[in-house]
């Protein structure tokens, strides 16, 4: 089931309340066939399951204490999701979800609240994650008053120097979120992730929604802040330029597939699937004579339903490649080239696109 | 779409059935001695046993209400009272008045005309003011025409309806004799047009001013939202003319959501407005509901309790398959 | 103001390029409103010429947005102060009278906006969204307009256009939308057709799919285009001219080319710097401090001068004090508007900027 040729954990349990600092290269969280299946219903007085949308349809992967592991795949094809079901705000259908040791893949709300310390979300819209009626304080004290934790020189201090470590103003503690442009705001969301001082971050899409140039703050503030805190993160985005320079390792999603996972270099480099080719083949670069340079795959077709998934490789609808054996069998997720570099492909192939 | 609309049938009548057993037990937890009712001034305790054995007071009260709901469940109604004095009631059977020992579903089918009329002619009024004046406010946003509509719907929401029925009837009928005093002869069509309105337009005007002011807002609102979406700047940008803009694209999105309320507050209202109808004296459902109420007539609760209630679950069904209709968007399935 | 004999003003007060196809000359936009002035669009000027793609790129509150708005006269009946001129193929637009301006909507100048979802009418037939447009702007029966929307279809990429007509908006795919929104806009044969961020709302491989569409659809048409966006992948792959857009203004204008590879304004070495690229590693991205300038309370002087990196260039408080002209640069469209001398920019481009690209 491991998806990575890296160290596997030593399986030992932790107590969560001891608190144990990950070490650098452990295996900090590992999922094991995770499933989100949301069910259709149908029926006059009674309702039965006629279907589901398989928006995450059994994934494999390890998270590795300190590294960047960034998720891409465009809408619908379960990244976000995924990052819900690792922070448990929802609850996996099947498969099993192991952070540092332990089981977290049915917890109730009270058995996780431990764990709830340790990994925080980041969300992509910072104006509507925070409660517009609270100041900056409160919200970023909140899971200080949640948790139940005192810290040296009281909650106010930590908080004015979360804010000052994240690039806000200490002074704006009593503003509220309206009076923030959008890259404070997502400064605010950060800080209030980075509170407890978590071992995983899972940041949704974080610069998704800003400016060019804040992006790039933000982005580096995220670097910046893994290197001081020792900060794992699963970073869910649909930019591929933006994942390519933040992650260490990246995995590329269609259809609640995993399809292809790799160093982050060998896979913009030395991609072997097909889908993973035409994904970064169709990224616009900013250099217009790059235009002629580089090879273009075009896609046809749009994404099927994840209610009706194709049967064998998920992809073989639109792929160029495609033969019987693609509708028969399903490719299983395996390794091809380099160390840790697997794809599910009947018909891999190295190619450089980008 | 027809599974969906079964579905929802079949919960009404689940949620009708509920209602019935709640209202008859809690009726029965309250002190109120029906029989002591019935029986009247020389009351004795033989007259006592007698009602009690007549209208099977002393039955457990499971076996009351299985009598009682017998007659909307069986198809042939039931037969009422004890031996020697039985009259059939044909079905939809809702018992007979311990007042005056009328059958309830006739005091209902007499008493549902005028405040069909009633509530129908009010949501007329109501709905095309309420829209009108909404509409021309949204157009004329900032504009004293806004305004003037703002500060009339503020007005009209917060004026008492008791009040206000009051001083119409002291104006236009007391002092200003421009109508005649109301003849309840005149609370149907068939009496003629010209009585017929002037029977009902105090009423409609009372009964509608608070809803038009709301649905004039609401209009409002919901006008200069949809005036503000991307289609409508698609529109204009197609080189639409301002009267196809505001028509064609602006207000049929910006009235979907007020057909659902419109749906449901007319619904609401079949049920009888009890304050218009007392001031006008109409003979309908409100002044049939507070008659019961006051004189502990179980069987007349019940009976208008259902209907009201039939007709805000019914409504909730119409509005739900409308809008469907409506809005491509929404699938019922 | 100017500092090198090469360089001269970019808006010579006097005649109009008579050969341009679009000539904005001036351009300001302003909207009152309850917190002050807003100050979207301040003296802005570009040109463009049949067939040709100019991009116009900036971010929130650059005023780009605006300026698509102004050329389709969609500022006209609200509370927005449009001066300046814009002339359209001999036509003067900002004095044009409503009813005018609303028979070259759609008809002449056409747009395709952001998210397709919002943009089309969710109780209507996609098909007769498309027939709607026609019969706008042409006499003709209801039966020919729709033929002509089917091929419409049939041409944007849509599979079965004729059974896909009778489909409402949400039950279209995302990129299958922006086929529709395209094939609407096109439903007259625009000479200019404005796409405002037309595929930031879409996924990558969709993205490239309505990027070749529009370049395929304007060799065949030979429309002009403007397309505005935020995304400098998209302009490269799209334009042959190209605006920076900073607080309203234009910072610099060139060829594509100038912009990418020669670029002198210090917002465009900030922009370029502050890209992630698909070819690069984990190097710091160079950042531009500070956020966009609120349009209300615009910054005196040079617009950019509170997060410009390289002040020190320019003696005393000029940047504070003075507006940049937007220069010529050796005679070449490319123009800057910066206080910085010209050759200064080109050395501390290649000197400090471009080896960190």
């Amino acid at each position: 089931m491991t998806t990575t040729s890296t160290p596997k954990s030593t399986g030992r349990a932790t107590a969560f309340s001891e608190r144990t600092n990950p070490v650098r290269g452990e295996v900090l969280l590992e999922v094991e066939g995770l499933q989100r299946h949301f069910p259709v219903t149908q029926g006059i007085v009674f309702q039965r399951q006629t279907g589901a949308v398989k928006a995450v349809d059994g994934i494999d992967f390890q998270l590795i204490a300190g590294e960047t592991l960034g998720l891409v795949g465009e809408s619908g094809c379960g990244k976000s999701t995924t990052g819900r079901l690792v922070t448990r705000l929802d609850e996996p259908t099947g498969g099993k979800i192991t952070f540092q040791g332990a089981d977290i893949t049915h917890l109730n709300r009270r058995q996780m609240r431990p764990f709830r310390r340790d990994v925080q979300i980041i969300f992509q819209d910072p104006f509507s994650s925070l409660n517009p009626r609270q100041t900056v304080g409160t919200i970023i004290a909140a899971p200080f008053d949640i948790q139940g934790i005192k810290s040296e020189g009281g909650t106010r201090k930590a908080v004015q120097d979360l804010m000052a470590r994240v690039g806000l103003n200490p002074e704006h503690y009593n503003r509220y979120p309206h009076e923030f442009s959008g890259g404070q705001r997502q400064r605010i969301g950060i800080a209030r992730a980075l509170a407890l001082r978590p071992k995983l971050i899972v940041c949704d899409e974080p610069v998704s929604a800003l400016d060019v140039s804040i992006q790039a703050q933000v982005v580096n503030l995220l670097d910046d802040l893994q290197d001081e805190f020792d900060l794992t993160y699963l970073f869910v985005a649909h930019d591929l330029s933006v994942v390519r320079h933040i992650s260490d390792r990246v995995a590329v999603m269609y259809l609640g597939k995993i399809v292809e996972i790799a160093a982050r270099d060998e896979l913009y480099n030395h991609s072997r699937h097909p889908y993973t080719h035409a994904l970064l083949s169709a990224v616009p670069e900013p250099d217009p004579d790059a235009v002629k340079r580089r090879e273009r795959i075009r896609l046809t077709g749009d994404v099927p339903s994840p209610l009706n998934p194709p049967t064998g490789c998920r992809f073989r609808t639109r792929c160029w490649k495609a033969q019987d054996v693609c509708a028969e069998q399903e490719p299983p997720l395996v390794q091809i080239g380099a160390p840790g570099h697997l794809a599910a492909c009947h018909f891999p192939e190295e190619r450089d696109v980008v | 779409m027809f599974n969906y609309i079964v579905r929802r049938l079949l919960q009404m009548v689940l949620i009708l059935f509920a209602i019935s057993a709640i209202t008859f037990f809690l009726f029965w937890a309250t002190p109120a001695n029906p029989a002591l009712l019935i029986c009247g001034k020389d009351c004795n305790t033989e007259r006592i046993a007698e009602v009690n054995a007549s209208y099977g007071f002393d039955d457990p009260l499971i076996v009351q209400y299985g009598r009682y709901m017998s007659g909307l469940v069986n198809p042939g109604g039931r037969e009422l009272g004890s031996e020697g004095s039985q009259e059939h009631c044909s079905w939809p059977c809702l018992d007979r008045s311990l007042q005056n020992g009328l059958q309830v579903t006739d005091s209902i089918a007499d008493a549902i005309g005028p405040t069909f009329w009633l509530a129908t002619g009010a949501a007329v009024l109501w709905l095309v003011s309420g829209v009108l004046l909404g509409l021309l406010a949204a157009l004329r946003k900032g504009k004293w025409l806004d305004k003037l509509s703002v500060g009339l719907a503020l007005f009209g929401v917060s004026f008492p309806t008791l009040v206000l029925g009051y001083l119409l009837v002291f104006v236009f009928i007391v002092k200003g004799g421009l109508l005649p005093y109301p003849d309840q002869a005149n609370s149907s069509p068939s009496a003629g047009l010209v009585p017929f309105f002037q029977f009902y337009i105090l009423p409609w005007v009372t009964l509608a001013l608070v809803n038009a002011a709301l649905y004039t807002r609401l209009t409002r609102a919901n006008m200069i939202d949809t005036m503000n979406e991307d289609f409508i700047r698609t529109a204009r940008a197609k080189g639409l003319g301002e009267r196809q803009v505001v028509f064609k694209h602006g207000l049929r999105a910006a009235l979907t959501p007020i057909v659902t309320i419109f749906g449901l507050d007319l619904g609401a209202l079949l049920g009888g407005a009890v304050i218009t109808e007392r001031i006008f004296s109409i003979q309908g459902l409100g002044k049939l509901s507070i008659d019961s109420v006051l004189g502990n007539d179980l069987p007349v609760v019940m009976g208008v309790v259902l209907v009201a209630a039939f007709f805000v679950v019914f409504a909730n069904i119409v509005v739900d398959v409308l809008y469907a209709f409506i809005d491509p968007r929404v699938r019922l399935s | 103001m100017s500092t090198t004999a090469s360089t001269e003003p970019v808006q010579p007060s006097g005649a109009r390029d008579a050969s341009a196809f679009l000539e904005v000359r001036d351009l300001h936009v302003r909207f009152p409103t309850d917190d002050g002035l807003v100050r979207a669009v301040n003296g802005l000027s570009f040109s463009l010429q049949p067939g040709e793609t100019l991009g116009i790129v900036g971010e929130s509150g650059s005023g780009k947005s605006v300026t698509s708005l102004a050329i389709m006269g969609l500022h006209k009946g609200s509370r927005a102060q449009v001066e300046g001129e814009i002339w359209l193929d001999g036509d003067e637009l900002v004095s044009m009278r409503v009813e005018e301006m609303r028979r070259l909507r759609g008809n002449k100048v056409s747009m395709i906006f952001q998210d397709p979802l919002s943009a089309m009418h969710p109780f209507y037939k996609i098909g007769d969204q498309l027939v709607e447009a026609y019969l706008v702007h042409n006499d003709v029966s209801k039966a020919v307009a729709k033929k002509r929307a089917v091929d419409m279809l049939d041409r944007v990429g849509i599979p079965s256009p004729a059974s896909r007509y009778h489909d409402y908006p949400h039950q279209f795919s995302g990129g299958m939308r922006q086929r529709a929104m395209i094939a609407m806009a096109l439903m007259c044969d625009p000479r200019l057709l404005i796409a405002d961020e037309p595929t930031t709302a879409l996924d990558v491989t969709v993205q490239a799919q309505i990027l070749d569409l529009m370049n395929d659809l304007q060799k065949e048409f030979n429309s002009a285009i403007i397309i505005i966006t935020h995304d400098l992948g998209v302009v490269a792959q799209m334009a042959q001219k190209l605006v920076v857009m900073y607080g309203g203004r234009v910072v610099e204008a060139g060829d594509v080319r100038d912009i990418f590879y020669r670029p002198e304004h210090p917002y465009a070495w900030g922009l370029l710097g502050s890209i992630p690229r698909i070819t690069g590693g984990g190097d710091r991205l160079k950042s531009i401090k500070g956020s966009p300038p609120s349009l209300i309370n615009l910054p005196t002087g040079c617009p950019f001068h509170p997060r410009c990196d390289f002040r020190d260039k320019v003696p005393g408080d000029a940047c504070v004090t003075d507006v940049p002209e937007l220069l010529q640069i050796g005679g070449t469209p490319h123009a800057a508007r910066c206080h910085i001398p010209s050759p200064e920019r080109q050395r501390l481009f290649t000197e400090q900027i471009k080896p960190a690209l």
